[in-house]
């Protein structure tokens, strides 16, 4: 068969034909996507909240409520009820001081604010340093470790500073009504991802945003609340 | 050329990753796994595949002053298949590789193949020629994927070989992804020559 013609007719002709066939397909597409992408999203969300209040036995999703933090970020809290009493709330909440995009975190506190777990929804952190939060500021298991030991000892011996497993990067059990919720190293009580203090500070700001968030809409004190936000110049290494 | 021989050369011989060094962007990009190297090469080589199956078909009513964007806009609506089935049916895929799916429209080898290929031959050879080449490239980019999951956290497909505290953190993160792909190129090369 020979060659269409470079004409001006027939390049519009073949141009537009392709591209009212791709549009059509996409859209055909799209429709028999929408439904499952939907899905797999509040299939994430509710596998989110379930990890992070205990049992429940209502519809978070459908109680689910949107709230403004101070600073006019939207946050989605989800009650957790059991026979009708609230056993804990997920709160969605978000940080735009990460190293590199937003960070989406999942929190669950008891209804008085003590945070019983937590997990990363969605970041772009550096992978191996920054995206260690997913893991980091839970408790860990006990290392079973001999080397481990003799390591930290002769770093406690050569440096004299404390051993490395000594510090507290668990959040899980702390209320940031109560406790001091930013980094060790501005003052706070948890300690940072080694080599990734950005992350960190972003991390608990998230953290600290939805408790005062949350607080506010159920009348908690938020006084020891101190600023993770806050960062002072000139210390910001990651 | 055989049929044969269409298929195979993409594997070795024009290998998209090794030897004709084209899609840099994604290989660099997403190999920080081995599962993120194949699930990216699987995505290629489907969009590869269909692309050039229709191009291959299409090509005789194409005015050759257009061809360009008459090939971008099919293998943009093959990527954005792939993105959208991909984020209904695999999230946990898509949760890694979403960014750099679009990139698939601008890598260089799927639109390299359907100019080089696709528009000279019919479309049984394109689409052996496609999977071929996605083939290889799926190959390269598992290859380049493991190598550094491995250097870099001690794992392959997410199963531990030895503690992540003794990785090399480099390997994980983009400086690493040139080292890799470096020495892998230089060995490719060296057993191709032997």
């Amino acid at each position: 068969m020979a060659k269409t013609e470079s004409t001006l007719v027939n390049m519009l002709l073949t141009l537009l034909v392709i591209a009212v066939i791709s549009g059509a397909s996409l859209g055909y597409v799209y429709k028999l996507t929408k439904a499952p992408i939907e899905q797999a999203k509040a299939a994430k969300q509710q596998a989110a909240i379930k990890d992070v209040v205990p049992e429940f036995d209502n519809d978070p999703l459908a109680e689910a409520k949107t709230l403004q933090s101070e600073d006019g970020l939207e946050l989605k809290m989800f009650p957790a009820k059991k026979a009708g009493e609230l056993v804990g709330v997920a709160v969605e909440t978000l940080t735009n001081n990460g190293f590199s995009g937003e960070i989406r975190i999942m929190v669950g506190m008891q209804p008085d604010g003590t945070i019983i777990n937590y997990r990363v929804l969605d970041h772009k952190e550096t992978p191996g340093l920054g995206s260690k939060m997913e893991e980091w500021f839970r408790p860990q298991a006990p290392k079973a470790d001999a080397t481990a030991d003799q390591e930290t000892s002769f770093a406690k011996w050569l440096y004299g500073i404390k051993a490395s497993g000594g510090g507290n990067r668990s959040i899980v059990g702390m209320n940031p009504g109560k406790n001091k919720m930013i980094v060790s190293k501005d003052g706070g009580e948890v300690d940072a991802i080694t080599a990734a203090t950005i992350s960190s500070r972003a991390f608990l700001d998230a953290v600290v945003r939805a408790y005062k968030t949350y607080a506010k809409e159920a009348n908690l004190s938020t006084d020891a609340v101190s600023g993770a936000t806050t960062k002072e110049g000139g210390k910001n290494y990651e | 050329m055989n049929n044969w021989k269409i298929f195979a050369n993409g594997l070795l011989k024009e290998n998209p990753t090794f030897t004709l060094l084209l899609g840099m962007c994604p290989t660099l990009g997403v190999t920080s796994s081995a599962g993120n190297g194949l699930g990216m090469g699987l995505a290629t080589t489907f969009v590869l595949v269909m692309s050039n199956m229709v191009i291959a078909l299409v090509k005789d009513f194409i005015p050759d002053k257009v061809r360009i964007p008459a090939f971008v806009v099919i293998i943009a609506t093959f990527v954005s298949v792939v993105e959208m089935s991909m984020q209904a049916y695999l999230p946990s895929l898509f949760a890694s590789l979403g960014l750099f799916i679009p990139l698939i429209v601008v890598n260089c080898i799927v639109l390299g193949r359907a100019e080089a290929f696709a528009s000279k031959n019919n479309p049984f050879r394109s689409i052996l020629d496609g999977l071929g080449m996605g083939l290889g490239f799926s190959m390269a980019l598992t290859l380049l994927g493991s190598v550094r999951e491995f250097l870099g956290s001690g794992k392959i497909f997410s199963l531990a070989i030895y503690p992540e505290d003794y990785g090399m953190l480099v390997f994980v993160l983009a400086p690493g992804a040139f080292l890799a792909l470096g020495f892998l190129i230089a060995i490719i090369n060296k057993l191709k020559a032997a």
